[in-house]
C-alpha cells in the first residue's frame, strides 16, 4: 500500500467509529436523559403518567407518613404547589422533613409521584443547587437558606412559608 | 505568625514562579546558559516555599487556631488528629494549595532529576510549568487565600463534613492530584516542544516515565475514590457516573492513550504529531476535572464545598491554557516532520486502533458531562444524565477495544500477522469460551449478556498470558529454558501483561456485582434474622457509643453460613453534633473476593432498625484489576531502558551542557 492509501485506510476507520460513537450517543441520548421539574413545573407541563422525570423541591412540614416495611409517603412543596411522593426504601442521611429533595420516578395513574431514587446529598447549606436556582426562580428563595449554618446552632432551617 | 508566614511564602512563590516563567525563555532565544540555568533554581526555591506554605496550613489545622477563618470553617478541636491533618485538604482553598504543592513537586524533581535533558528543553519545560504555577497561585491568593483571620476569633471551629473523616480522606485526593496534577509534565514537555518546533524519539524517552507516573497514580486514585464511595455512601454502589467522577476518568482515557501513542514515538518514532496532541488534551480534561469540581457548575452526590464566583476565575485559566496550547499546537504542528511508516496490520496499528477507541470513549464522557450544563445555558432546561447514557455509549466501544487488547502485543511492529496472532490466541480463545459455557450453565435462565462479557475478560487476561508464554517460549521450550527467558524478558513486557490482565479482572469484578448481586432491604427487630445469597444474619442488638465528636448507634449482627457462626459484623451510624448531620458505616465482610455489606437505616420507635444487606460476588476484583494495571505501570517504570541509555538527541546540545 502508498502512504496515501494506508493513511486514508486509518481516516476511513477512525471516521467509522467517530460515526458509531456518534450514533450511540444520540440513541443514549433519546432513551435515557431525565428532565427536572419541580411540583409548579410539572402541574404546568402536564407531564404525562409514566414518563420519568426528576422532581425537585422542599419536603414539606409534616407530611411525612412511614408506612409498613419501608414504605415512605411525603409531599414535595415548591411554594405554589405540591405533589405526593410514594417512596420505598431506605431514606439518605440527610433527608429532613422542611429541607431540599431530589425524587427520580414517575407519575402513576392516581397522581402519586412514585420514585425509585431519592438523592438528598446536600451541600453545605443542605440545599441541591437545582432545588434552590429552581425556587430562586420561582421567587420563593429566603435568604436564610444560602446562609452558612451557624458555628453554635445544628442547621435548623425552617419551611419557606 | 504561621498563618502570616504561611502566606508570605505563598507570595514568594509566586514572585518564583513569575521569575521561572520568563527569564529562562529568554535564555533559551539568547542561548544564555546562565539565564536557562534560572529555571532549575527558581523551580526548586518554589518548591521550598510551597512546602513551607503548605506545612503551615497543616500546623494551623493541628494546632485548632480558630483565628484562621479556613480551620474555623473546617475543623474542631475534638477532632481526631489524622482528620485534623487530612481535614486540610477537605475543602477548597486547602485542596488548592495541595494541588500547587504537588504542581512545584513535580517541577522540582524534572529541575532535579532532569540533569540529561538539553539545557534549552529544560529551560522551555521549566518556564511552562512557572506559567501553569503562577496562575494558580494568582488564583488561591486572590480568590481562595486560607491564610485569611477572623476579626473576632470563635472558641470552637465547625468541624469537617462527616463524610470526609474518613481514612479515604487521606489517601484518594494527593493521589488524584498526583494523577492530574502529573500530566502537567507531559503538557510542559508538549509545549516546550512546539516552543522549539523540534521533536525526537529521544523526547518520547523523557516524557513516557512522567506520563507514567502520574497514570499510576491516577489509576491508584480513582479505584481508591470508588472504594471510598463503595463504603462510605451506603448504598453499596461504587460507580455512579456522577460529573465529578467523569472528571477524573476523563484524563484517565486519554492518558492511557498517550502512554500508548508515546510507546509508538519512542520505538517508531510515528504518531509524534498526535502525541503531542494528545498531552495537551490529557492536561486540558485535567484542568477541566478542577474546574468541574472547584467551581459547582455541576451537581454532584459527592460532597464539595463550592463556590461559583471561583468557576469565572477557573475557567479563565482554562481558557488561556487550552486555547493557548491548542493555538500554538495549530500553528507550529505542521513544522514538526513526519515519522516512520507502518501497514495498518501492525503493532502502531493497534496502538492507533487503542488510541481511537480510548479518545473517542473519551470524547462520549465529555459528552455526557458537559451536554446538561450546555442545554441548560442555552435552552434554560435541566436534565440529568445518568448511568443509563453511558452504559448504552461507553460499554458498546469498550467492547473492541479489549477484544484488539490481547492482539496488539503478539502483532510486530511495521507490518503484522493477524493470522499468526490468532493462531497463537487459540488457547485464549477456548479458555474464553468454556468461561462463557460455565458461567451460562452455572446461571442458567439469567442474563446472558454477562457470561459473554465474563469470556471477553477471560479472553484479555488469558491474552496477557500468551504473550508472556509466547516470548519466553513456555510449553515450547524445556522449563528451565522459558524460566530463564522469562528472567530477560524486559520489565516493560511484563508491565505490559499485568495491565493488561487488570483490565480483564475489573470486568469480572463489574460484571459480577452488577449482574448476581442480591439484596435484602427491610427493617429488622432484635433476634431477627435475614437470608441473603445463603448467609443468614441475625440482628443480636442494637446499642449506642459516645465516640470523640459524634454519637453513635452500632447494630451487631451475627453471620452463619449453613448453621456454622462465620463472623460478627457491626455496621453503624454517626451522628455528628456540630454540623447536626449524620453518616453510615457500613460494615463489610470479606470473603475471598465476594463482600456481605451491612448499611443502617433510621431506626423506629419499636427498637426495629431500617437495614440494607447486600451480598456482592467478587466484588473485590473491581478495585484489584486497577491494583493489577498500577503494578503493571511500576513494572514497567522500572525497566532500565526507561531510565539509562536515552540517546542524546539528533542534534545535540553537548556544547551547552559542557559549559553548565
Amino acid at each position: 500500500m502508498t502512504r496515501k492509501q494506508r493513511r486514508l485506510t486509518m481516516i476511513g476507520g477512525s471516521l467509522a467509529v467517530l460515526a458509531v460513537a456518534a450514533a450511540l450517543v444520540l440513541n443514549a441520548m433519546r432513551d435515557s436523559i431525565v428532565f427536572f421539574s419541580t411540583p409548579s413545573m410539572a402541574a404546568e407541563k402536564q407531564i404525562p403518567a409514566g414518563k420519568r422525570f426528576r422532581l425537585g423541591g422542599l419536603v414539606q412540614p409534616g407530611s411525612l407518613v412511614r408506612g409498613d416495611n419501608l414504605a415512605v409517603n411525603f409531599s414535595v412543596a415548591d411554594g405554589a404547589a405540591k405533589l405526593p411522593v410514594a417512596y420505598k426504601g431506605i431514606l439518605p442521611d440527610l433527608f429532613r422533613e422542611g429541607q431540599g429533595v431530589i425524587a427520580e420516578g414517575a407519575i402513576d395513574a392516581t397522581g402519586v409521584f412514585r420514585a425509585d431514587t431519592v438523592l438528598a446529598k446536600h451541600d453545605e447549606t443542605y440545599m441541591p443547587k437545582d432545588v434552590a436556582d429552581a425556587l430562586k426562580k420561582q421567587g420563593h428563595w429566603k435568604d436564610d437558606y444560602g446562609a452558612k449554618p451557624s458555628a453554635s446552632a445544628a442547621p435548623t432551617q425552617g419551611a419557606p412559608k | 505568625m504561621i498563618a502570616e508566614a504561611g502566606h508570605y511564602a505563598l507570595v514568594l512563590a509566586l514572585a518564583l514562579s513569575l521569575i521561572q516563567s520568563t527569564v529562562p525563555i529568554a535564555g533559551a532565544r539568547w542561548g544564555d546558559v546562565a539565564l536557562m540555568n534560572v529555571a532549575r533554581s527558581t523551580a526548586l526555591a518554589q518548591l521550598l516555599f510551597v512546602a513551607v506554605s503548605f506545612t503551615a496550613l497543616v500546623m494551623l489545622h493541628v494546632g485548632s487556631d480558630f483565628s484562621v477563618a479556613n480551620v474555623f470553617e473546617n475543623s474542631h478541636s475534638t477532632k481526631p488528629l489524622l482528620y485534623k491533618i487530612t481535614g486540610v485538604w477537605g475543602n477548597h482553598e486547602g485542596s488548592m494549595l495541595l494541588w500547587v504543592a504537588i504542581l512545584a513537586l513535580f517541577g522540582g524533581l524534572v529541575a532535579a532529576f532532569g540533569n540529561n535533558l538539553p539545557l534549552s528543553l529544560r529551560a522551555h519545560v521549566l518556564a511552562v510549568q512557572g506559567w501553569i504555577a503562577a496562575a494558580f497561585y494568582l488564583f488561591i491568593l486572590m480568590t481562595s487565600n486560607p491564610f485569611l483571620r477572623i476579626a473576632t476569633p470563635p472558641i470552637e471551629g465547625r468541624d469537617l463534613n462527616p463524610v470526609l473523616q474518613d481514612i479515604g480522606l487521606a489517601v484518594h485526593p494527593p493521589m488524584l492530584y498526583l494523577g492530574y496534577v502529573g500530566f502537567s509534565i507531559s503538557f510542559s514537555f508538549a509545549v516546550a516542544a512546539l516552543l522549539e518546533g523540534r521533536i525526537d524519539a529521544a523526547w518520547a524517552r523523557w516524557v513516557r516515565p512522567w506520563t507514567l507516573v502520574a497514570w499510576i497514580f491516577l489509576t491508584l486514585g480513582i479505584a481508591m475514590g470508588s472504594y471510598w464511595a463503595y463504603y462510605e455512601l451506603g448504598w453499596g454502589g461504587w460507580w455512579f457516573w456522577d460529573p465529578v467522577e467523569n472528571a477524573s476518568l476523563m484524563p484517565w482515557l486519554a492518558g492511557t492513550a498517550l502512554l500508548h501513542s508515546a510507546v509508538v514515538m519512542e520505538k517508531r518514532n510515528a504518531l509524534k504529531v498526535w502525541t503531542i496532541l494528545l498531552s495537551i488534551l490529557t492536561f486540558s480534561l485535567s484542568l477541566l476535572g478542577t474546574f468541574l469540581v472547584r467551581s459547582g457548575v455541576l451537581t454532584s452526590v459527592h460532597a464539595f464545598a463550592t463556590d461559583p464566583t471561583r468557576g469565572v476565575f477557573i475557567l479563565l485559566i482554562l481558557c488561556f491554557f487550552i486555547g493557548g496550547s491548542l493555538t500554538l499546537y495549530a500553528w507550529r504542528a505542521s513544522t514538526l516532520k513526519q515519522g516512520g511508516l507502518f501497514a495498518p496490520i501492525s503493532r502502531e496499528g493497534a496502538l492507533v486502533l487503542n488510541n481511537l477507541f480510548l479518545t473517542t470513549a473519551c470524547a462520549t464522557v465529555f459528552v455526557g458531562t458537559l451536554y446538561p450544563l450546555a442545554l441548560e445555558v442555552l435552552t434554560g432546561d435541566k436534565i440529568s444524565v445518568g448511568a443509563p447514557f453511558f452504559n448504552l455509549t461507553f460499554g458498546p466501544l469498550f467492547v473492541p477495544l479489549m477484544m484488539a487488547m490481547s492482539f496488539g502485543p503478539l502483532l510486530a511492529w511495521k507490518r503484522g500477522d493477524l493470522l499468526g496472532a490468532a493462531q497463537r490466541l487459540t488457547a485464549a480463545g477456548i479458555a474464553a469460551l468454556v468461561a462463557i459455557a460455565v458461567a451460562y450453565a452455572w446461571t442458567y435462565g439469567g442474563s446472558t449478556f454477562a457470561p459473554l462479557a465474563i469470556g471477553l475478560a477471560i479472553f484479555v487476561i488469558a491474552g496477557a498470558m500468551t504473550d508472556l508464554a509466547e516470548r519466553t517460549a513456555l510449553f515450547r521450550a524445556p522449563f528451565a529454558t522459558a524460566m530463564q527467558r522469562a528472567r530477560g524478558l524486559p520489565r516493560a513486557t511484563w508491565g505490559t501483561a499485568f495491565a493488561h490482565a487488570g483490565v480483564g479482572v475489573a470486568l469480572i469484578g463489574i460484571v459480577c456485582e452488577t449482574t448476581w448481586n442480591s439484596e435484602y432491604i427491610g427493617t429488622l427487630k432484635p433476634n431477627e434474622v435475614a437470608r441473603v445469597a445463603g448467609y443468614e444474619l441475625k440482628l443480636d442488638g442494637v446499642t449506642q457509643r459516645q465516640g470523640p465528636n459524634y454519637r453513635e448507634m452500632i447494630a451487631q449482627f451475627t453471620v452463619r453460613l449453613d448453621g456454622e457462626k462465620l463472623s460478627v459484623m457491626t455496621p453503624s451510624k454517626r451522628n455528628f453534633t456540630t454540623r447536626g448531620s449524620s453518616t453510615t458505616e457500613a460494615a463489610l465482610l470479606t470473603r475471598g473476593a465476594s463482600q456481605l455489606y451491612i448499611s443502617l437505616g433510621e431506626s423506629t420507635n419499636e427498637g426495629a432498625v431500617a437495614v440494607r444487606i447486600y451480598h456482592k460476588p467478587l466484588v473485590l476484583l473491581i478495585w484489584w484489576g486497577p491494583v493489577l494495571m498500577a503494578f503493571g505501570g511500576m513494572l514497567s517504570l522500572s525497566d532500565r531502558r526507561l531510565r539509562v541509555g536515552a540517546p542524546k538527541p539528533a542534534k545535540a546540545s553537548r556544547a551547552l551542557q559542557a559549559a553548565e
